[in-house]
């Protein structure tokens, strides 16, 4: 049975913050995203998340803070501008660009964060696995 | 290789009970880089704590992964940990296998797998770690206090009386603010002026508190601990070292303008104090107003003058002063008549707004405290206030709630009727909001004792017909319209920031909601601070708020402060982003994305600059870096990469 690899960067304040929400409420997700909690999703460079797929990723995931509510002001609009250009290029490069997706998720939203790992999950099972591109 | 150490906890059975931890201990032993690896019950434990310093001590690990709980909860403490035998903190790392691993997985197998991968991608990260030092960062001991309203003049007192220099700029010629012009107070009825100008006076005369009157703050740079703030003092033509504050001029001058202070009620002169009680208590000359400055004829104050203290040809002094801690304190002002159509817009006599009719309350104002109307000077024997203009009506205005009106209100009808007992006061209200100490009795009283009719409803529309403003309004209790020939018309209208508020706020790179209200750090545990370490709120600048919460709150800011004051130095996240200078071209690309401006481009060495200790550490410049000379550190592009290689190997 195929199981999808997907590389997740949340944010510490908001999105790492409601992971551990997520948990202290004992939650259940899917096993299949495995986080690396950066101070800001502004620290995600899209050229990681093009490493992410070259080193066989099915999927990334990306969480920070709500807009206007970034703790660097506005990191989160720097992401955001990133990923919609990003999402174009994989477009380009023949990568559904659904295998990339933008979350805001707050400190107080481990029951999200939960509902978006599990969509996130099901969504990329169903697109399968990721044949390996060499970019 | 680096050697690096690895302490897998148990947690009981929070992380054994679904994650194989010696499965996992006994796979990675001979991962790379790994001289030693090791599961315990608990790692936060003391003995756990001294397993970790042994194992450095005795094999000399350069880097400690913990598989724990969250970061959030013990980072520190294991931080700690490894600091109390020399190894540098920020050599260890923590795999949160616990809030993000074993309690949201219930799959024993498929929990282990990820625990797994989560510690060897943090293990990754560790490799590559560097020693890194605290920013540390000096203090200037002296506050900025931008206000002189009660709050500014709260946060003053209370920040110089703990031994600490303070710089108190107010535009306006005098202290004292909104609170100088009330004339008594809920629920107590206290005398404005009885109890501000005492304070007024001791802010004047406070060895430790420097008074700028007349003054703007034009620039602020730098940041928590070590502001340059630059302040404009307006010309005052009055040479204030010669000026005894006699007052010959002013009562010579042969302009007159209307008062500001007393709401356009009386007149002052181009030469004036705005009000006989101000601080400091000496002249400033009005440019605009003045005969001399327009027609180069006059000089009356000057010839009058007893000391020569008129000076035509002063200048702006532009001051530059180091301060550590900034309080803002820049109060409000009422929404202004002309934005409320359904109420003239402003054209009607006689329907004034609640500062006003403080004015003609005020012992000290125009009518000397007995109430007239403005108009024509009689006193009006059927009065209407009328509450939530402007506020709580957001699709005409403003949605929130000025909090104070319904108390001035009621005090407004309760002196009006102590002054006029045969006249008749009439509140229209959507809400009676008596949420302090002592209010819902005052406004018991007013109804009961002093018969003030309070209306459910509001006003629809009014107009002056006979020297009367016909007020027709709806009285939702019992259901029938209402019409009252009112003689004066006194509106609640809504608190608004005061003006220049926002554009201070983005001088000082704070922010502001919809409505120009400063912005609190956090609105339960953090009410006092904005989102600048540094820079404190008080008062109504922050949101509507009356006399003691306003004081309060002044009070808590000054706290903050001197808490800032106390320590001895500053101490500042080390996680900066670096410039490597020969591999920066100089684009200028990550100084465009710094929301803290701690990037500069060299002019001549033609690469980035970073201050240290303005960068907050979030890396935003580092993605945007196209050379890869911007690094975050022990945030390196190569950390990441390996992390994003181990989680998919």
């Amino acid at each position: 049975m195929y199981e999808p690899k997907i590389v997740a960067f949340f944010c510490k304040w908001c999105t790492s913050a409601g992971a551990d929400l997520a948990g202290t409420s004992r939650l259940t997700y899917q096993p299949n995203v495995i986080n690396i909690r950066v101070m800001c999703s502004s620290r995600v460079d899209p050229e990681h998340v093009l490493d992410a797929f070259r080193e066989g990723a099915d999927g990334v995931l990306i969480g920070g803070c709500h807009p206007g509510d970034c703790h660097y002001k506005s990191g989160n609009y720097q992401t955001l501008k990133r990923m919609v250009l990003l999402k174009k290029i994989l477009r380009d490069i023949g990568i559904n660009e659904r295998r990339l997706r933008l979350e805001w998720i707050s400190a107080a939203e481990g029951k999200r964060l939960a509902q978006v790992i599990n969509q996130f999950s099901d969504e990329i099972r169903r697109l399968g696995q990721l044949k390996a591109v060499r970019l | 290789m680096k050697k690096i150490g690895v302490f897998i906890c148990h947690c009981g059975i929070n992380i054994a009970g679904t994650v194989d931890v010696k499965g996992i201990a006994e796979k990675l032993k001979n991962y790379p880089g790994v001289v030693f690896i090791q599961d315990y019950k608990y790692m936060c434990s003391d003995p756990g704590q001294n397993l970790i310093r042994e194992q450095i001590r005795e094999l000399g690990l350069e880097a400690v992964v913990v598989a724990a709980c969250s970061p959030t909860l013990h980072e520190a403490t294991f931080r700690r940990a490894v600091e109390s035998v020399g190894m540098n903190p920020y050599e260890c790392e923590i795999a949160n296998i616990r809030e993000q691993c074993s309690w949201v997985h219930h799959d024993k197998t498929a929990a282990t797998a990820k625990a797994e991968i989560i510690i060897k991608s943090v293990i990754e990260k560790a490799r590559l770690d560097e020693d890194l030092a605290p920013v540390q960062v000096p203090i200037t001991r002296r506050a900025l206090v931008i206000g002189g309203g009660v709050a500014g003049m709260q946060a003053a007192l209370n920040i110089a009386n703990s031994g600490f220099e303070v710089l108190l700029v107010e535009k306006n010629p005098s202290i004292g603010g909104r609170m100088a012009q009330l004339s008594e107070t809920f629920p107590t009825l206290d005398c404005s002026q009885c109890i501000l100008t005492p304070k007024m006076v001791e802010v004047a005369q406070h060895p430790r508190i420097k008074l700028l009157t007349y003054s703007e703050l034009t620039d602020v740079s730098g940041f928590v601990g070590n502001f340059r703030v630059t302040i404009r003092q307006k010309a005052r033509y009055v040479d204030w070292q010669k000026c005894t504050g006699c007052g010959v001029c002013m009562e010579k001058c042969p302009v007159k303008v209307a008062s500001e202070f007393d709401s356009q009620l009386a007149n002052r002169r181009a030469i004036y104090t705005p009000f006989p009680q101000a601080v400091p208590n000496k002249p400033v000359l009005d440019r605009p107003h003045c005969t001399y400055f327009k027609t180069g004829k006059c000089q009356i104050c000057k010839k009058l003058c007893p000391f020569d203290a008129i000076d035509y040809d002063q200048q702006d002094v532009v001051l530059t002063e180091e301060v550590g801690a900034i309080v803002v304190a820049t109060g409000y002002d009422l929404y202004g008549l002309e934005h409320l159509p359904e109420y003239g817009a402003g054209n009607i006599p006689d329907v004034i707004d609640g500062l006003t009719f403080e004015r003609i309350l005020s012992a000290s104002g125009p009518f000397s405290g007995e109430v007239r109307r403005p108009s024509d000077g009689k006193v009006p024997q059927e009065v209407v206030f009328i509450k939530c203009v402007g506020s709580r009506d957001p699709e005409n205005h403003y949605p929130y709630c000025s909090k104070v009106c319904c108390m001035y209100t009621t005090k407004h009808a309760m002196l009006y009727k102590h002054r006029v007992p045969d006249g008749q006061a009439y509140v229209f209200y959507m809400d009676v909001r008596a949420d302090g100490k002592g209010y819902e009795e005052f406004y018991q009283r007013a109804a009961e004792e002093d018969k003030v009719l309070y209306l459910r409803g509001k006003v629809a529309k009014m107009y002056r017909d006979n020297g009367k403003i016909i007020v027709c309004g709806y009285d939702t209790l019992s259901g029938e319209n209402v019409e009252i020939g009112a003689d004066l018309v006194v509106l609640a209208t809504a608190i608004r920031p005061a003006q220049g508020a926002v554009e201070l706020a983005k001088l000082l790179k704070i922010q502001v909601d919809q409505h120009g209200f400063l912005t609190e750090a956090h609105p339960k545990l953090r009410p006092v601070e904005s989102l600048t370490a540094g820079i404190f709120l008080a008062g109504c600048a922050q949101s509507p708020r009356d006399i003691p919460d306003t004081v309060a709150q002044a009070a808590g800011a000054a706290s903050m402060v001197t808490t800032l004051f106390a320590r001895e130095c500053l101490y500042h996240e080390p996680i900066t982003t670096g410039v490597n200078e020969e591999l920066c071209s100089g684009c200028g690309i990550c100084v465009a994305v710094c929301p803290y401006d701690a990037r500069q481009l060299h002019r001549e060495k033609h690469v980035v600059e970073v201050n240290e200790v303005l960068c907050e550490g979030c890396g935003a410049c580092a993605a945007a870096c196209p050379s890869g000379a911007a690094q975050q550190r022990n945030f390196k592009d190569a950390q990441l990469i390996n992390m994003i290689k181990a989680i998919l190997t």
